[in-house]
């Protein structure tokens, strides 16, 4: 049995469950007070920085980027000198926006132990010599009376006010660099060949960071960066927090060390309730694995990835054997098509192309001449957008395509294995924007 | 990550700007095909192609050729 150290949601000794320390108080009774963190001087970092470098730490909102060299190129990169060279400041975002809708763990984050990513905006925003500082929740978020409550608690202690924004909940918002357009212009769409750690808002060097990453350097201010890779795998250390549901008795959010096994993932939420066909990895931008590849497996960007999968922000999500793979696949595939921004071809036309292909998949009209067809859009999707969210979709559908084989030739045979008609992925509630369909209309 | 050979142009489409026109592809078609609702294809895939020198001209006329500025031509060094 893997020894699990939970250390963003320490659990209450009584009930087991993550403790709530939304009050100040509490939570320095629980971490401690902050201690102060030095801030960046004449070009350089603060002192943080090499703790934050020897710890190993690495972004946690889906890209597993190294924390400590995106910080460094926000203060140091040649562009980011020229841009602080004529009086621009610094800038932090802490994201927190949870686009992705299987995803719940900076909802959890922030609703038990908020004062942990403040803390950690605020150690992030010295250490680069930042003058202001936001944290991005999406708009009509539930977050948002706790987090002006916690925010109230704190003014007069932190060195530069945080200041919550709500850009629209649209799942590409919460993109790195839309965020930084809607911080800066009001716009959340993408912008296409942005560096925000170069050029982000209004022009500044912008560390966009998601709110776990911050949590974590908040606890590494306290312990130092050898004690956070102390738990872990080298490569990718610490702890993280994965966002569990599907076929699962308990879904919600349970902290591992990385490299964990992923069997022991399932059975902190009381183990699967039936039989399992895939598992959903990474999210709605993520990657459909098999249930033997993914069981066989342990929890860490590599690992997961030489499965087929991909670790994203956290996401591992259970599809029952009772529910059809294609109407699943085709439902979201069609409200990603309309989370996009419409800025670029393969959104606008391609995305709500192969989501109508998948759909008469679905529905048992579609031929092998169909199936290829799909396949060949879905190659022609990739890398010609002008962010992620058209790549990721493409291979949220292929990969499912890939491990749901059987059963997609089932359809083209015009059978169906599933007995359940209720849906499994979760869409959010009020957000089945209508399609953009090509066409005159839209053009 | 490719690294251009050195005095190599490269075309690079904003697909952000890019509206379809297709004018590019008609320019030349020996790097750049459409798709079915003629947005521009490039021969290697992606948003950057390396323009050998005997296209150059043929690239310059498809930047110009295009009416909403959506592609650019750089010369590495």
């Amino acid at each position: 049995m893997t020894s699990i150290t939970p250390r963003l949601l320490p659990p209450d000794p009584v009930t087991g469950r993550a403790l709530d320390l939304r009050s100040l108080s509490a939570h320095e009774a629980h971490f401690g007070p902050a201690p102060g963190v030095a801030v960046a001087t004449k070009g350089r970092p603060g002192s943080l920085i090499d703790e934050i470098s020897a710890s190993g730490l690495r972004g946690r909102g889906g890209g597993w980027f190294p924390t400590a060299r995106k910080m460094h190129a926000v203060v140091e990169s040649a562009a980011a000198r020229k841009a602080l060279s004529s009086g621009r400041k610094t800038v932090v975002i802490a994201n927190a926006m949870e686009g992705e809708p299987a995803s719940s763990k900076d909802a959890t984050l922030l609703s038990h132990s908020p004062h942990l990513v403040i803390e950690g905006i605020q150690a992030a925003a010295a250490t680069i010599g930042a003058s202001n500082a936001y944290l991005a929740v999406h708009r009509g978020s539930p977050l948002i009376p706790i987090l002006d409550e916690v925010l109230a608690q704190r003014s007069g202690i932190d060195r530069i006010p945080v200041e919550l924004i709500t850009p629209p909940a649209r799942y590409v918002a919460s993109e790195e660099s839309a965020l930084t357009h809607w911080a800066g212009d009001g716009e959340a769409t993408p912008v296409y060949g942005a560096r925000p750690f170069q050029r982000g808002m209004n022009g500044r060097p912008t560390l966009v960071q998601n709110a776990e990453t911050l949590a974590h350097i908040a606890l590494i201010a306290r312990n130092g960066g050898a004690w956070f890779a102390s738990a872990g795998v080298p490569d990718a250390p610490g702890t993280t927090l994965v966002s569990v549901g599907g076929a699962v008795a308990q879904h919600g959010v349970v902290e591992v060390a990385t490299g964990s096994p992923v069997t022991d993932i399932l059975n902190r939420c009381g183990g699967a309730t039936g039989a399992i066909q895939g598992f959903l990895t990474g999210g709605y931008g993520g990657a459909w694995v098999s249930t033997t590849a993914l069981q066989t497996t342990t929890w860490a960007p590599d690992p997961v990835r030489e499965a087929g999968g991909v670790i994203g922000a956290g996401i591992l999500w259970a599809l029952g054997s009772q529910h059809c793979p294609l109407e699943e696949i085709a439902r979201v595939a069609m409200w990603m098509a309309g989370e996009s921004a419409g800025q670029c071809g393969p959104c606008r036309f391609g995305l709500p192309t192969v989501a109508d292909d998948l759909a008469t998949l679905a529905g048992r009209q579609g031929s092998t001449q169909d199936l290829h067809r799909l396949n060949e859009r879905l190659a022609l999707i990739v890398n010609r957008g002008g962010c992620k969210h058209p790549d990721g979709t493409a291979r949220f559908i292929s990969t499912g395509i890939h491990t749901f084989h059987a059963e997609v030739a089932h359809h083209v045979n015009g059978h169906c294995s599933a007995s359940s008609n209720h849906f499994a992925l979760p869409i959010p509630a009020g957000r089945a924007v209508p399609v953009k369909r090509a066409g005159k209309d839209f053009r | 990550m490719n690294h251009p050979r050195p005095g190599l142009s490269k075309l690079h489409l904003d697909p952000t700007v890019c509206d379809a026109h297709g004018f590019c592809a008609e320019a030349l078609p020996e790097l750049i095909s459409l798709d079915e609702w003629e947005f521009p294809v490039f021969i290697s895939g992606g948003l950057t192609v390396e323009v050998p020198h005997e296209l150059i001209g043929e690239a310059k006329r498809a930047v110009s050729a295009c009416p909403v500025l959506a592609l650019r031509l750089s010369k590495e060094d």
